[in-house]
């Protein structure tokens, strides 16, 4: 694959294409197509989707890369989902993703579970190749990779993940049935993932570094009404202590500078997330967020042809409504792009 | 979820622990959205590599105990034993290459 940014660098190579992704491509099926696609789309949260069903809908025959693991997004690690617009008594995250994954499929979208390693955004032509080493070339790209979790950076966190140490409420709650355990964070998916363990738990510590949350008024209640929920304001986790098993916090007052420590076995991690732009942070502008910058309320990115959505461009909101809706504007935003090419 | 075989707190010592060839267990529940992701990734690997490892698959919500001698809080968990012994293990929805990537020395063809 070292050979591709000289390859593709050019746009009037288009016919070498197709020697070059047969010699990664041992693995049966793994060429491509020789088409060039109208647009490609990175990422398949609310704003990838919503980008595919536009797009689809628009006559492009957009081609989703979900990810092998990842595809649904963050929603997939959700329960109920209040807030989207339109489900009266709110839906699973998980269901939703599916709603919005046929719902693109039923207009024509080409959604394929697999891992882009590597882009080449210059140019008239973009290509994208995926793990096996197949490469897709596009006129149109779309970013919508979305977020990852953030974590706390302790020297412990990565040895015992896993052994008591989780950024997933849904999947591990299960396991700390009548136990005592904490999360750390204040914005609304801390308070969700607190509320949500309290099904579980003896006892949930609800651990902020600040003295008020930056949760919606309507989770935060929810924190403070729930008696299984006890928070600790000002507070940040210096620690996490355990042989083979969390068995303990360090914990210091943010104000005082008091150390303490805290027993639990479980500690789950929701401080928030960082926008994943790993793959196209050398070749895209960014902001000081670290959030893709785009021009305005458009989706248009510093190269031409390229487009971003979602969390990987939104520093402040990240919603699934928001991130659907920036899935639009992109959408919309190719449509333009390509027609004007074409006139 | 994989279409791997299921094996249950009764089975594990004689399909696992006792397996003479390397076996990857996927511990995994309904309710986990990543363990769904995760499945079809293992069906893959074990495809490819059916000479060199078994895959299998445990229930944790019907098989607790399994799940709790090992340890686990957090699935998917993905274990690979060798000798009766837990010789890799990985934690959460990762791709391929990842998996083999970590389970490489069980996964070739001398191993």
């Amino acid at each position: 694959m070292s050979n591709q940014s000289g390859m593709f660098s050019s746009a009037v190579n288009l016919d070498l294409g197709a020697s070059v992704q047969t010699a990664p491509a041992a693995v049966a099926g793994a060429s491509d197509d020789d088409a060039v696609h109208d647009v490609v789309i990175v990422g398949s949260g609310p704003a990838g989707y919503t980008a595919a069903i536009y797009t689809a809908r628009a006559n492009l025959n957009p081609v989703v890369l979900a990810g092998s693991v990842t595809a649904g997004g963050e929603l997939m690690n959700t329960t109920e989902v209040e807030n989207y617009p339109g489900f009266i008594d709110g839906i699973m995250g998980p269901d939703l993703m599916g709603n919005m994954q046929q719902q693109a499929e039923r207009f024509g979208a080409d959604i394929r579970y697999e891992d882009v390693v590597s882009v080449e955004l210059e140019g008239e032509v973009k290509t994208v190749t995926v793990e096996d080493g197949t490469v897709l070339r596009a006129r149109a790209v779309i970013i919508s990779t979305g977020s990852e979790y953030r974590k706390l950076g302790l020297p412990d966190e990565e040895r015992l993940s896993g052994h008591g140490v989780s950024w997933c409420a849904t999947c591990d709650g299960f396991f700390f049935k009548g136990q005592n355990i904490a999360v750390i964070g204040g914005g609304d998916s801390a308070i969700e993932e607190a509320t949500f363990l309290t099904k579980f738990a003896d006892k949930v510590t609800l651990i902020h570094r600040r003295d008020e949350f930056r949760a919606s008024e309507i989770m935060r209640q929810r924190a403070l009404d729930d008696p299984k929920i006890e928070i600790l304001w000002n507070t940040k986790v210096t620690g996490i202590n355990g042989e083979n098993k969390v068995e303990s916090l360090d914990l210091e007052d943010t104000v005082t500078g008091e150390a303490s420590e805290l027993a639990v076995t479980g500690l789950f991690v929701a401080i928030g997330s960082d926008p994943r732009v790993g793959l196209v942070k050398d070749q895209l502008e960014l902001t000081a967020d670290s959030t893709i910058a785009v021009d305005g309320r458009t989706s248009t990115t510093s190269l031409p042809g390229v487009f971003a959505a979602g969390d990987v461009v939104d520093p402040t909101y990240r919603q699934a409504i928001t991130a659907a809706a920036s899935g639009c504007v992109a959408a919309v935003d190719v449509e333009h792009y390509l027609a004007a090419l074409d006139s | 979820m994989s279409a791997a075989k299921d094996v249950t707190d009764a089975t594990f010592q004689a399909e696992v622990l006792e397996n003479s060839k390397p076996t990857i267990v996927d511990f995994w529940a309904e309710w986990c959205g990543p363990c769904r992701q995760l499945g079809p990734v293992l069906d893959a690997l074990a495809a490819e590599h059916a000479e060199q490892v078994d895959v299998v698959k445990v229930n944790v919500d019907d098989n607790p105990a399994i799940a709790s001698q090992y340890g686990i809080t957090s699935i998917p968990a993905v274990y690979l034993f060798a000798n009766g012994e837990v010789a890799k293990t990985s934690i959460g929805a990762k791709p391929k290459s990842a998996l083999e990537k970590e389970f490489g020395d069980y996964l070739s063809p001398s191993a």
